[in-house]
């Protein structure tokens, strides 16, 4: 027997390896053009959460007929990788099915719940394409979805539907070919999903079908790899990032606002007050909030790798339900384009971060940063716990702070703050004048 | 002299050497906005009403900075907070009550990161522990009753701070008939107001969000639509008069509904 295709499947193996790597090297750099952070307290809780949301895709479902097709495809793709398993020690050994004998009857069960869950999949990739593209599911259709994101979305899914089809042909052409006694093929119980396609193929002659099971073997199995490689320039990354995202979610309350400690310094002392801390200023302070990716933390750039485009925050966003230019979801993709556009400037020896662009300004607009209300229903959306307000918020601080082009409005309710200690202008001396009234009142 | 409400600041009762129980943080809506002052004089009352012990700051009192802060002005929050913090630890405050969730957010998630640690309650919650307490009790059968009331999660009780069942159950407690909105508790609808929006005229789009959720709020043909947050009860009384509604349907704030029904 020729051991050609045994080195060529070794061959396959080192290439998709080799590009992998390069590639998940890219995206570790692009990730790390963020600030450091720690955020590894309550270990037990990070587990909990990541095994719930990630693992449990316990927020998906708020929307139950996405929730139930995207289960299946989940489910679909953690189990249909166990078969992986074995197309690669046959691979690599030259075997075939090594595990039909080890298993016996089971072997069969196992296939048809592999090819269960392939029909599964498939059916659930046909579904969501006809919601993208035939019924037009609002969040799909969105300004920053048009081009690469809308081919990206069509392209998965159906890469997704020649992968399950090369399974179910495989089995169907295996099938025939051992009832036909080809004593290289093993015949095993009844294969429900793949028999159905049997009849397309009855009628060819055994060497055809050979080509045809050999095709679909490989094409599966190269298949997976190239899918494997095409994810990392891909939306479909959440994949693999839900998991760390969901590890590091905030777990502190929604509303809270990270503190600038470097503020804080700069306040007491204008206050007078006596700190540790200001005895002993920082040595730099960087820039006030974030202008471009590397003033946010890696965690918000990771955030963004994560994002699937689902746009569930955005259609929860008030902002934009109501027609502004504001959608959580762009202010995700627009920093991952930028961290990516960076990182790829550096590794190829350009300016990076100096090329004269910059998140806030090329990418996102004030416009659009202005429009938020802080509500959080984009982040409390999100299926795998993105927090597009944090970024937004970084960026107002920028803004306000470094650029002091706050809207005009926002500059006149700092002003009557600093100067009367509330948003609006009244006097100071007049706060308590509301219990005039009610201390002149009779008790009841 | 006859019995009338009091209102006690923290200078006189420290000046008596006394202590309140609580803190009533008043907050700048309810100290200065016409509307919202009626809501604190209702929980002015509930409090002589039932015998809390509790003081108010009176002009010693700031903003909280919370405006500040979401708009990016990261400074002048924190002048506002560390100047709190000090005449709120000048005081000894343990505990604090405010019918503000802005208000409410800021000192309870982050004063504590700026030397301020109190224990922080809502009113909406504050009003459920008196109500389980048995010190409010509203008799059945009142004002309220068989009458439909709508509840607008506000986002800094609600996804802020996952407070959504405090205030319906004061809202059950008034016998009436609680009706939702399509979008409640952790898919509510913002106001509009949240973020610093309150001070600045909204960006170009197709509708105004008060206007979104108060149609939606209408929509439940509820008499009433309960809020439990300044900038709610504004966006949302807007939007009610926006739609020329105001005569038949009523914006009322958690307190005042109590106060009401309690013939305060």
């Amino acid at each position: 027997m020729s051991l050609l295709p045994q080195i060529a499947f070794l061959a396959v193996f080192a290439v998709a390896g080799f590009l992998l790597s390069k590639r998940i090297g890219h995206l570790r750099r692009s990730i790390m053009l963020g600030k450091s952070v720690e955020r590894n307290d309550q270990p037990s809780e990070r587990w909990k959460t990541m095994l719930l949301v990630a693992f449990g895709q316990q927020k998906m479902f708020k929307r139950l007929i996405p929730a139930f097709l995207h289960l299946l495809i989940y489910v679909g793709f953690l189990v249909i990788n166990l078969e992986v398993l074995e197309f690669v020690i046959d691979g690599v050994f030259g075997t075939h099915r090594i595990f039909a004998p080890l298993l016996g009857d089971f072997y069969t069960v196992a296939m048809n719940i592999f090819e269960f869950l392939a029909f599964a999949v498939l059916f659930s990739c046909v579904a969501f394409l006809i919601r993208r593209n035939v019924m037009k599911v609002e969040r799909f259709t969105k300004p920053e979805m048009k081009g690469w994101p809308a081919l990206d979305a069509n392209l998965i899914l159906v890469i997704e539907i020649i992968l399950m089809f090369a399974i179910l042909t495989m089995n169907a052409t295996d099938q025939i070919l051992a009832a036909r006694g080809d004593e290289h093929y093993i015949q095993l119980g009844s294969l429900f999903f793949s028999s159905m396609l049997m009849p397309l193929f009855e009628g060819m002659s055994n060497g055809t079908l050979v080509f045809i099971e050999r095709f679909a073997w490989w094409f599966h199995i190269v298949g997976i790899l190239a899918f494997a490689v095409y994810v990392t320039y891909s939306k479909h990354l959440h994949i693999f990032l839900a998991f760390p995202n969901t590890w590091y979610s905030n777990l502190k309350p929604k509303g809270e606002i990270q503190n600038m400690p470097e503020v804080t310094n700069e306040v007491n002392m204008m206050l007078g007050i006596q700190t540790d801390a200001a005895a002993n200023p920082p040595a730099e302070i960087g820039r006030f909030g974030a202008k471009d990716v590397n003033d946010l933390s890696w965690i918000n750039i990771m955030n963004a790798f994560s994002c699937t485009e689902c746009g569930r925050c955005t259609a929860e966003c008030p902002a934009n339900i109501t027609g502004k230019k504001l959608s959580p979801r762009k202010i995700m993709m627009d920093t991952r384009d930028r961290a990516e556009e960076v990182a790829k400037s550096i590794a190829s020896g350009g300016p990076g971060l100096e090329d004269g662009k910059s998140l806030l300004g090329d990418y996102i607009t004030k416009e659009e940063i202005n429009a938020c209300t802080s509500c959080n229903a984009c982040v409390e959306a999100c299926p795998v716990n993105i927090d597009p307000l944090a970024i937004i918020l970084q960026m107002r601080r920028y803004v306000s702070m470094e650029e002091s082009a706050a809207p005009a409005q926002w500059n006149s309710m700092f002003q009557n703050m600093e100067t009367s200690f509330s948003p609006w202008k009244f006097a100071p001396s007049d706060r308590f004048n509301w219990a005039e009234k009610i201390k002149q009142e009779e008790i009841k | 002299m006859s019995n009338t409400y009091k209102v006690p600041t923290m200078a006189e009762m420290a000046a008596n050497g006394q202590s309140p129980e609580v803190l009533f943080w008043v907050g700048c809506a309810g100290s200065f906005d016409d509307r919202y002052k009626a809501v604190t004089e209702a929980f002015v009352k509930i409090l002589n009403k039932v015998g809390v012990s509790f003081a108010v700051l009176g002009t010693e009192e700031a903003c909280t900075g919370d405006p500040a802060r979401r708009a990016g002005n990261e400074f002048l929050f924190q002048m506002q907070a560390v100047s709190n913090i000090q005449v709120l630890n000048g005081y000894e405050i343990k505990k604090i009550v405010t019918a503000c969730p802005h208000c409410f957010n800021t000192i309870k998630n982050e004063y504590p990161a700026l030397g301020g640690n109190y224990e922080v309650i809502h009113h909406s919650t504050f009003l459920q522990q008196l109500i389980n307490e048995g010190k409010v009790v509203l008799k059945g059968g009142g004002e309220f009753k068989g009458k439909k009331i709508t509840y607008h999660d506000s986002c800094y009780l609600g996804r802020a701070n996952n407070i959504y069942e405090a205030p319906r159950e004061v809202l059950q407690a008034l016998d009436a008939e609680l009706v939702e909105m399509k979008r409640c508790k952790t898919k509510g609808l913002c106001c509009g107001a949240g973020g610093a929006q309150m001070f600045k005229e909204p960006e170009n789009g197709k509708k105004d969000i008060n206007i979104e959720r108060a149609e939606e709020a209408l929509a439940t043909g509820a008499d009433t639509i309960a809020v439990a947050c300044p900038f709610c009860m504004t966006m949302m009384s807007d939007g009610v008069k926006n739609k020329n509604r105001e005569h038949d349907v009523k914006v009322m704030d958690l307190a005042e509904l109590i106060a009401k029904s309690e013939g305060l």
